[in-house]
Protein backbone atom coordinates (compact mmCIF):
# COMPACT_ATOMS: atom_id res chain seq x y z
CA UNK A 1 0.00 0.00 0.00
CA UNK A 2 1.10 3.43 -0.68
CA UNK A 3 1.75 5.90 2.28
CA UNK A 4 -0.24 8.93 2.94
CA UNK A 5 1.28 12.29 4.33
CA UNK A 6 -0.59 12.95 7.41
CA UNK A 7 -0.38 15.95 9.98
CA UNK A 8 -1.12 14.74 14.03
CA UNK A 9 -1.48 17.09 16.34
CA UNK A 10 0.13 15.37 19.33
CA UNK A 11 0.90 16.89 23.23
CA UNK A 12 0.23 20.79 21.74
CA UNK A 13 2.86 20.07 18.40
CA UNK A 14 2.28 19.65 14.96
CA UNK A 15 3.55 16.18 13.19
CA UNK A 16 3.98 15.67 9.70
CA UNK A 17 4.50 11.93 8.89
CA UNK A 18 4.16 9.19 6.29
CA UNK A 19 2.12 6.62 6.69
CA UNK A 20 0.43 3.72 5.56
CA UNK A 21 -3.30 4.09 5.69
CA UNK A 22 -3.70 0.51 7.83
CA UNK A 23 -0.96 1.78 10.74
CA UNK A 24 -2.60 2.36 14.26
CA UNK A 25 -2.31 5.48 16.57
CA UNK A 26 -0.62 3.09 18.59
CA UNK A 27 2.39 2.39 16.17
CA UNK A 28 2.82 5.93 14.67
CA UNK A 29 3.07 7.04 18.43
CA UNK A 30 5.27 4.87 19.57
CA UNK A 31 7.35 3.55 16.05
CA UNK A 32 7.22 7.03 14.09
CA UNK A 33 7.35 9.60 17.21
CA UNK A 34 9.09 7.77 19.49
CA UNK A 35 6.49 8.37 22.05
CA UNK A 36 7.47 5.51 24.64
CA UNK A 37 4.69 5.96 27.03
CA UNK A 38 2.16 4.76 24.54
CA UNK A 39 2.58 1.04 24.61
CA UNK A 40 1.47 -2.29 22.73
CA UNK A 41 -0.19 -4.49 25.00
CA UNK A 42 -2.62 -6.85 23.77
CA UNK A 43 -3.82 -5.57 20.44
CA UNK A 44 -7.63 -5.72 21.44
CA UNK A 45 -8.18 -2.35 23.33
CA UNK A 46 -8.74 -4.84 26.94
CA UNK A 47 -5.58 -3.91 28.82
CA UNK A 48 -5.19 -0.10 28.49
CA UNK A 49 -2.01 0.32 28.26
CA UNK A 50 -2.10 2.17 24.38
CA UNK A 51 -4.38 4.96 26.08
CA UNK A 52 -4.01 8.11 24.63
CA UNK A 53 -6.54 11.06 24.42
CA UNK A 54 -8.38 11.85 21.53
CA UNK A 55 -10.07 15.08 21.69
CA UNK A 56 -9.89 14.88 25.56
CA UNK A 57 -11.24 11.08 25.47
CA UNK A 58 -8.91 8.02 26.55
CA UNK A 59 -9.55 5.84 23.57
CA UNK A 60 -7.31 2.77 22.73
CA UNK A 61 -4.03 3.64 20.46
CA UNK A 62 -4.27 0.08 19.03
CA UNK A 63 -8.01 0.51 17.53
CA UNK A 64 -7.79 3.88 16.45
CA UNK A 65 -6.10 4.46 12.67
CA UNK A 66 -3.49 6.91 12.83
CA UNK A 67 -5.51 8.43 9.66
CA UNK A 68 -8.53 8.68 11.72
CA UNK A 69 -7.19 11.08 14.30
CA UNK A 70 -6.13 13.76 11.59
CA UNK A 71 -7.15 16.94 13.35
CA UNK A 72 -7.77 16.27 16.53
CA UNK A 73 -5.75 16.97 19.22
CA UNK A 74 -4.10 13.68 20.99
CA UNK A 75 -2.47 13.91 24.40
CA UNK A 76 -0.16 11.28 25.72
CA UNK A 77 0.72 11.18 29.50
CA UNK A 78 4.06 12.79 28.08
CA UNK A 79 1.80 16.07 27.44
CA UNK A 80 0.15 16.39 30.24
CA UNK A 81 0.46 19.64 32.17
CA UNK A 82 3.28 20.65 34.13
CA UNK A 83 5.93 23.39 33.96
CA UNK A 84 9.45 23.28 33.62
CA UNK A 85 8.94 18.99 33.15
CA UNK A 86 7.62 19.09 36.33
CA UNK A 87 5.10 15.84 37.08
CA UNK A 88 1.36 16.32 36.53
CA UNK A 89 0.05 15.93 40.74
CA UNK A 90 -1.55 12.73 39.80
CA UNK A 91 2.21 11.28 39.20
CA UNK A 92 3.13 12.78 41.93
CA UNK A 93 0.32 10.87 44.19
CA UNK A 94 1.67 7.90 42.41
CA UNK A 95 5.53 8.24 43.00
CA UNK A 96 4.23 8.75 46.37
CA UNK A 97 2.10 6.09 47.05
CA UNK A 98 4.44 3.27 45.31
CA UNK A 99 1.78 2.77 42.59
CA UNK A 100 4.03 2.25 40.03
CA UNK A 101 6.43 -0.86 39.60
CA UNK A 102 7.28 -2.19 36.67
CA UNK A 103 5.57 1.65 35.17
CA UNK A 104 4.08 -0.51 31.92
CA UNK A 105 0.49 0.28 32.34
CA UNK A 106 1.13 3.85 34.57
CA UNK A 107 0.31 6.03 31.45
CA UNK A 108 -3.02 4.29 30.61
CA UNK A 109 -4.18 4.31 34.08
CA UNK A 110 -2.99 8.09 34.19
CA UNK A 111 -4.99 9.22 31.64
CA UNK A 112 -8.37 7.26 32.33
CA UNK A 113 -7.64 8.29 36.04
CA UNK A 114 -7.41 12.17 35.38
CA UNK A 115 -10.37 11.90 32.95
CA UNK A 116 -12.68 10.12 35.05
CA UNK A 117 -12.12 12.96 38.13
CA UNK A 118 -12.32 15.97 35.52
CA UNK A 119 -15.78 14.37 34.34
CA UNK A 120 -16.66 14.12 37.64
CA UNK A 121 -15.80 17.85 38.09
CA UNK A 122 -17.24 18.79 35.16
CA UNK A 123 -20.84 17.44 35.73
CA UNK A 124 -20.89 18.15 39.48
CA UNK A 125 -20.76 14.99 40.91
CA UNK A 126 -17.52 16.00 43.78
CA UNK A 127 -14.91 13.38 43.97
CA UNK A 128 -15.13 9.62 42.28
CA UNK A 129 -15.61 7.25 45.19
CA UNK A 130 -13.46 4.16 45.43
CA UNK A 131 -15.54 1.81 43.55
CA UNK A 132 -16.18 4.22 41.18
CA UNK A 133 -12.73 4.68 40.09
CA UNK A 134 -12.51 0.86 40.29
CA UNK A 135 -15.51 0.65 37.55
CA UNK A 136 -13.24 3.04 35.18
CA UNK A 137 -10.09 1.24 35.66
CA UNK A 138 -11.29 -2.03 34.56
CA UNK A 139 -9.91 -2.07 31.38
CA UNK A 140 -6.39 -0.97 32.80
CA UNK A 141 -4.39 -4.09 33.80
CA UNK A 142 -1.29 -3.93 35.90
CA UNK A 143 0.39 -7.32 36.47
CA UNK A 144 2.44 -5.89 39.04
CA UNK A 145 0.90 -3.80 42.30
CA UNK A 146 -2.21 -5.41 42.72
CA UNK A 147 -4.04 -1.71 42.16
CA UNK A 148 -4.67 -1.17 45.61
CA UNK A 149 -2.01 1.38 46.06
CA UNK A 150 -3.16 2.44 42.13
CA UNK A 151 -6.42 3.32 43.76
CA UNK A 152 -4.65 4.91 47.16
CA UNK A 153 -2.86 7.16 44.59
CA UNK A 154 -5.96 8.25 42.75
CA UNK A 155 -7.57 8.91 45.74
CA UNK A 156 -5.53 11.25 46.96
CA UNK A 157 -5.25 13.08 43.37
CA UNK A 158 -8.91 13.19 43.93
CA UNK A 159 -9.44 14.50 47.11
CA UNK A 160 -6.20 17.44 45.96
CA UNK A 161 -8.41 17.96 43.18
CA UNK A 162 -12.07 18.75 44.92
CA UNK A 163 -9.97 20.92 47.54
CA UNK A 164 -8.96 23.23 44.38
CA UNK B 1 0.71 -8.66 15.83
CA UNK B 2 0.29 -6.04 13.15
CA UNK B 3 -2.78 -5.72 11.26
CA UNK B 4 -2.40 -6.98 7.23
CA UNK B 5 -2.74 -3.85 5.16
CA UNK B 6 -5.66 -2.67 3.83
CA UNK B 7 -6.73 0.57 2.14
CA UNK B 8 -8.88 3.20 4.22
CA UNK B 9 -11.47 5.64 2.87
CA UNK B 10 -13.68 8.31 4.51
CA UNK B 11 -17.27 8.14 3.32
CA UNK B 12 -18.88 11.63 4.02
CA UNK B 13 -22.13 9.91 3.78
CA UNK B 14 -24.43 7.03 4.50
CA UNK B 15 -25.05 6.87 0.41
CA UNK B 16 -21.46 7.52 -0.34
CA UNK B 17 -20.71 4.11 1.90
CA UNK B 18 -22.85 2.03 0.52
CA UNK B 19 -21.91 3.20 -3.42
CA UNK B 20 -18.19 2.06 -1.83
CA UNK B 21 -19.54 -1.13 -0.35
CA UNK B 22 -21.63 -2.17 -3.21
CA UNK B 23 -18.79 -1.67 -5.74
CA UNK B 24 -15.90 -3.56 -3.36
CA UNK B 25 -18.30 -6.21 -2.28
CA UNK B 26 -17.04 -8.56 0.15
CA UNK B 27 -13.38 -7.19 0.24
CA UNK B 28 -14.48 -3.92 1.80
CA UNK B 29 -15.75 -3.82 5.81
CA UNK B 30 -17.47 -0.71 7.29
CA UNK B 31 -15.25 0.87 10.00
CA UNK B 32 -17.61 2.35 13.19
CA UNK B 33 -16.49 2.78 15.89
CA UNK B 34 -14.03 -0.56 15.49
CA UNK B 35 -13.91 -1.87 19.07
CA UNK B 36 -14.82 -5.25 17.12
CA UNK B 37 -13.30 -4.95 13.88
CA UNK B 38 -9.86 -3.46 14.63
CA UNK B 39 -9.22 -6.29 17.46
CA UNK B 40 -10.14 -8.43 14.56
CA UNK B 41 -7.53 -6.97 11.97
CA UNK B 42 -5.05 -7.19 14.91
CA UNK B 43 -5.47 -10.40 15.39
CA UNK B 44 -5.99 -11.28 11.52
CA UNK B 45 -8.98 -12.94 11.90
CA UNK B 46 -10.23 -10.92 8.91
CA UNK B 47 -8.46 -9.75 5.90
CA UNK B 48 -10.32 -6.76 4.06
CA UNK B 49 -8.77 -4.80 1.62
CA UNK B 50 -10.42 -1.79 1.81
CA UNK B 51 -11.93 0.66 5.32
CA UNK B 52 -14.77 1.98 4.58
CA UNK B 53 -14.92 4.91 7.59
CA UNK B 54 -18.54 5.87 8.33
CA UNK B 55 -17.90 7.88 11.45
CA UNK B 56 -17.70 11.33 9.28
CA UNK B 57 -21.21 10.53 7.48
CA UNK B 58 -23.30 11.80 10.72
CA UNK B 59 -23.27 13.88 13.71
CA UNK B 60 -26.99 13.44 14.78
CA UNK B 61 -27.75 13.29 18.42
CA UNK B 62 -30.23 10.77 19.68
CA UNK B 63 -33.83 12.31 19.51
CA UNK B 64 -37.12 11.28 20.36
CA UNK B 65 -40.30 11.47 17.86
CA UNK B 66 -43.97 10.48 17.93
CA UNK B 67 -43.14 7.81 20.95
CA UNK B 68 -39.89 6.53 19.52
CA UNK B 69 -36.42 7.29 20.16
CA UNK B 70 -34.05 7.26 17.43
CA UNK B 71 -30.39 6.57 17.79
CA UNK B 72 -28.05 6.83 15.20
CA UNK B 73 -26.22 4.27 14.03
CA UNK B 74 -22.75 6.18 15.22
CA UNK B 75 -23.92 6.62 18.73
CA UNK B 76 -21.30 6.22 21.13
CA UNK B 77 -22.10 3.90 24.32
CA UNK B 78 -20.81 6.40 26.12
CA UNK B 79 -23.98 8.55 25.07
CA UNK B 80 -26.13 5.59 25.38
CA UNK B 81 -25.09 5.59 29.01
CA UNK B 82 -24.98 9.41 30.03
CA UNK B 83 -27.68 10.65 27.52
CA UNK B 84 -30.85 11.62 29.05
CA UNK B 85 -33.37 10.78 26.35
CA UNK B 86 -31.47 7.51 26.60
CA UNK B 87 -32.10 6.90 30.42
CA UNK B 88 -35.31 8.06 30.16
CA UNK B 89 -36.39 6.52 26.82
CA UNK B 90 -34.64 3.21 27.13
CA UNK B 91 -33.63 2.78 30.57
CA UNK B 92 -33.14 -0.86 30.16
CA UNK B 93 -30.43 0.05 27.07
CA UNK B 94 -28.55 3.16 29.63
CA UNK B 95 -28.27 0.09 32.25
CA UNK B 96 -27.22 -2.72 30.41
CA UNK B 97 -24.20 -0.57 28.48
CA UNK B 98 -22.47 -0.11 32.04
CA UNK B 99 -21.20 -3.73 31.58
CA UNK B 100 -20.18 -3.16 27.66
CA UNK B 101 -15.91 -3.57 27.49
CA UNK B 102 -14.40 -0.38 29.34
CA UNK B 103 -14.27 3.38 28.93
CA UNK B 104 -12.14 3.61 25.88
CA UNK B 105 -14.20 0.66 24.17
CA UNK B 106 -17.59 2.55 25.57
CA UNK B 107 -15.93 5.89 24.10
CA UNK B 108 -15.39 4.57 20.63
CA UNK B 109 -17.97 1.89 20.29
CA UNK B 110 -21.22 2.43 18.16
CA UNK B 111 -24.67 0.92 18.67
CA UNK B 112 -24.74 0.73 14.78
CA UNK B 113 -21.48 -1.18 15.00
CA UNK B 114 -22.26 -3.65 17.83
CA UNK B 115 -25.84 -4.61 15.92
CA UNK B 116 -24.16 -5.04 12.80
CA UNK B 117 -21.20 -7.18 14.47
CA UNK B 118 -24.28 -9.39 15.89
CA UNK B 119 -22.17 -11.10 18.91
CA UNK B 120 -24.15 -13.62 20.39
CA UNK B 121 -23.51 -12.74 23.61
CA UNK B 122 -23.93 -8.93 23.03
CA UNK B 123 -26.04 -6.95 25.64
CA UNK B 124 -26.82 -4.05 22.99
CA UNK B 125 -28.40 -7.19 21.12
CA UNK B 126 -30.71 -8.01 23.89
CA UNK B 127 -31.87 -4.86 24.93
CA UNK B 128 -32.85 -3.64 21.02
CA UNK B 129 -34.88 -7.54 21.12
CA UNK B 130 -36.52 -7.10 24.29
CA UNK B 131 -37.27 -3.42 23.61
CA UNK B 132 -38.65 -4.21 20.37
CA UNK B 133 -36.43 -2.02 18.12
CA UNK B 134 -36.73 -1.41 14.76
CA UNK B 135 -33.43 -0.74 12.66
CA UNK B 136 -33.12 1.55 9.38
CA UNK B 137 -31.16 -0.05 7.11
CA UNK B 138 -29.98 2.01 3.63
CA UNK B 139 -28.60 -0.05 0.44
CA UNK B 140 -28.15 0.61 -3.26
CA UNK B 141 -31.99 0.89 -3.52
CA UNK B 142 -32.78 3.15 -0.51
CA UNK B 143 -34.04 2.41 3.15
CA UNK B 144 -35.79 -0.85 4.61
CA UNK B 145 -36.76 -1.12 8.01
CA UNK B 146 -35.45 -4.61 9.83
CA UNK B 147 -37.57 -5.26 12.79
CA UNK B 148 -35.04 -6.33 15.45
CA UNK B 149 -35.48 -9.88 16.10
CA UNK B 150 -35.22 -10.53 12.32
CA UNK B 151 -32.04 -9.01 12.33
CA UNK B 152 -29.36 -11.82 13.76
CA UNK B 153 -29.19 -14.39 11.49
CA UNK B 154 -26.07 -16.45 13.29
CA UNK B 155 -22.39 -16.60 15.03
CA UNK B 156 -21.73 -12.84 13.93
CA UNK B 157 -24.30 -12.92 11.07
CA UNK B 158 -27.27 -9.82 9.99
CA UNK B 159 -29.93 -10.60 7.80
CA UNK B 160 -28.28 -7.01 5.94
CA UNK B 161 -27.83 -7.10 2.41
CA UNK B 162 -23.99 -7.41 1.49
CA UNK B 163 -24.49 -3.43 0.46
CA UNK B 164 -26.81 -2.85 3.24
CA UNK B 165 -25.54 -0.38 6.40
CA UNK B 166 -27.34 0.07 9.53
CA UNK B 167 -27.98 4.08 10.03
CA UNK B 168 -30.76 4.13 13.04
CA UNK B 169 -32.08 2.58 15.70
CA UNK B 170 -35.47 2.80 16.95
CA UNK B 171 -36.86 2.33 20.09
CA UNK B 172 -40.78 2.83 21.47
CA UNK B 173 -40.34 4.97 24.44
CA UNK B 174 -40.93 3.58 27.95
CA UNK B 175 -44.50 3.84 28.96
CA UNK B 176 -46.26 4.08 32.43
CA UNK B 177 -46.34 1.07 34.14
CA UNK B 178 -43.41 -0.91 32.05
CA UNK B 179 -40.21 -1.96 34.19
CA UNK B 180 -36.87 -3.13 32.98
CA UNK B 181 -34.14 -5.26 34.16
CA UNK B 182 -30.88 -5.89 33.23
CA UNK B 183 -28.74 -9.01 34.51
CA UNK B 184 -25.80 -10.86 33.12
CA UNK B 185 -22.98 -13.88 34.86
CA UNK B 186 -19.38 -12.95 33.17
CA UNK B 187 -16.62 -14.00 34.28
CA UNK B 188 -14.86 -10.83 35.24
CA UNK B 189 -16.57 -7.47 35.01
CA UNK B 190 -16.58 -5.89 31.69
CA UNK B 191 -15.79 -9.87 29.80
CA UNK B 192 -17.70 -11.11 27.09
CA UNK B 193 -21.40 -12.16 29.08
CA UNK B 194 -21.51 -15.93 29.83
CA UNK B 195 -25.25 -15.42 29.97
CA UNK B 196 -27.25 -11.87 30.09
CA UNK B 197 -30.77 -10.97 30.37
CA UNK B 198 -33.16 -8.54 29.27
CA UNK B 199 -36.37 -8.36 30.44
CA UNK B 200 -39.54 -5.49 29.89
CA UNK B 201 -42.62 -6.06 31.82
CA UNK B 202 -45.86 -4.18 31.87
CA UNK B 203 -48.44 -4.40 34.15
CA UNK B 204 -52.08 -3.51 33.97
CA UNK B 205 -54.45 -0.78 36.66
CA UNK B 206 -54.60 -4.18 38.76
CA UNK B 207 -50.94 -4.70 38.31
CA UNK B 208 -51.67 -8.14 36.64
CA UNK B 209 -48.95 -8.53 33.60
CA UNK B 210 -49.86 -7.58 30.47
CA UNK B 211 -46.95 -8.56 28.34
CA UNK B 212 -43.53 -9.28 29.12
CA UNK B 213 -40.47 -9.67 26.58
CA UNK B 214 -37.16 -11.72 27.72
CA UNK B 215 -34.35 -11.42 25.41
CA UNK B 216 -31.31 -13.70 26.34
CA UNK B 217 -27.36 -13.48 25.19
CA UNK B 218 -25.19 -16.14 25.20
CA UNK B 219 -27.67 -19.21 25.02
CA UNK B 220 -27.58 -19.51 21.35
CA UNK B 221 -25.86 -18.96 18.23
CA UNK B 222 -27.65 -15.22 18.08
CA UNK B 223 -29.35 -13.06 20.82
CA UNK B 224 -32.54 -14.59 21.51
CA UNK B 225 -36.17 -13.32 22.35
CA UNK B 226 -38.11 -15.70 24.88
CA UNK B 227 -41.92 -16.39 24.98
CA UNK B 228 -42.16 -16.28 28.40
CA UNK B 229 -46.09 -16.29 28.24
CA UNK B 230 -46.79 -14.61 31.04
CA UNK B 231 -49.90 -12.38 30.35
CA UNK B 232 -52.22 -12.44 33.28
CA UNK B 233 -49.24 -13.65 36.17
CA UNK B 234 -49.85 -11.55 39.42
CA UNK B 235 -47.32 -13.03 41.28
CA UNK B 236 -43.13 -13.65 41.25
CA UNK B 237 -43.69 -17.61 41.47
CA UNK B 238 -45.66 -16.87 38.25
CA UNK B 239 -42.23 -15.56 37.01
CA UNK B 240 -40.45 -18.33 38.37
CA UNK B 241 -42.43 -20.65 36.84
CA UNK B 242 -41.86 -18.64 33.23
CA UNK B 243 -38.39 -18.62 33.80
CA UNK B 244 -37.76 -21.86 34.50
CA UNK B 245 -40.18 -22.47 31.20
CA UNK B 246 -37.66 -20.13 29.11
CA UNK B 247 -34.52 -22.19 30.36
CA UNK B 248 -35.93 -25.26 29.88
CA UNK B 249 -36.46 -24.60 26.06
CA UNK B 250 -32.95 -23.08 25.17
CA UNK B 251 -30.68 -25.45 23.26
CA UNK B 252 -27.31 -23.93 24.89
CA UNK B 253 -23.87 -25.58 23.66
CA UNK B 254 -20.84 -25.92 25.29
CA UNK B 255 -18.05 -24.29 24.72
CA UNK B 256 -14.62 -23.23 26.87
CA UNK B 257 -16.55 -20.61 29.07
CA UNK B 258 -19.23 -22.73 29.88
CA UNK B 259 -21.23 -25.57 29.58
CA UNK B 260 -24.42 -26.30 28.50
CA UNK B 261 -26.52 -27.08 31.69
CA UNK B 262 -24.43 -24.40 33.63
CA UNK B 263 -25.83 -21.49 30.90
CA UNK B 264 -29.07 -22.88 31.27
CA UNK B 265 -29.17 -22.83 34.90
CA UNK B 266 -28.05 -19.31 34.30
CA UNK B 267 -30.48 -18.54 32.19
CA UNK B 268 -33.44 -19.90 34.64
CA UNK B 269 -31.74 -17.79 37.72
CA UNK B 270 -30.99 -14.39 35.92
CA UNK B 271 -34.17 -14.57 33.93
CA UNK B 272 -36.45 -14.71 37.28
CA UNK B 273 -34.08 -12.16 39.27
CA UNK B 274 -34.98 -9.86 35.69
CA UNK B 275 -38.64 -10.57 35.72
CA UNK B 276 -38.98 -9.70 39.88
CA UNK B 277 -36.64 -6.62 39.67
CA UNK B 278 -38.80 -5.75 36.18
CA UNK B 279 -42.51 -6.39 37.73
CA UNK B 280 -41.33 -4.53 41.03
CA UNK B 281 -39.90 -1.50 38.78
CA UNK B 282 -43.26 -1.33 36.62
CA UNK B 283 -45.23 -1.63 39.86
CA UNK B 284 -43.24 1.21 41.66
CA UNK B 285 -42.97 3.11 38.53
CA UNK B 286 -47.16 3.50 37.56
CA UNK B 287 -48.07 6.78 36.48
CA UNK B 288 -44.07 7.84 36.16
CA UNK B 289 -43.03 6.76 32.94
CA UNK B 290 -39.30 4.23 32.66
CA UNK B 291 -38.28 5.73 36.04
CA UNK B 292 -34.70 5.14 36.01
CA UNK B 293 -33.40 3.70 39.76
Amino acid sequence: MNKIQLVLTVNGRDHEVWVQPSQTLLDVLHDELGLADVRYGCGEGLCGTCTVLLDGEPVNGCLTLAVQAVGRPVTTMRGLPGPDDALHPLQECFLRRGASQCGFCTPGMVLTALDLVQRHREQGRGRPSREEIRYALVGNLCRCTGYTKILDAIEEYADQAARQ
Amino acid sequence: MVAPAFDYVAAGSYDEAVRLLASHGDDAKILAGGQSLMPMLNLRLAHPELLIDINPADQRPPSVADGMLRLPALTRHRVLLEHDLVRRGCPLLADAVRHVGNVRVRNRGTIGGSLAHADPTSEIGSCVLAAGARVLARGPDGERVIPAQELFAGYWTTALDAAEIITDVLIPVARPRQGWSFHEMARRTSDFAIVAVAALVELDESAAVTAARVALAGVADRVTLADAGLAGSTSDEDLDAAAALVAERLEPSDDVHASAAYRRRLARVLTARALRQARARAAGAAGAAGAAP
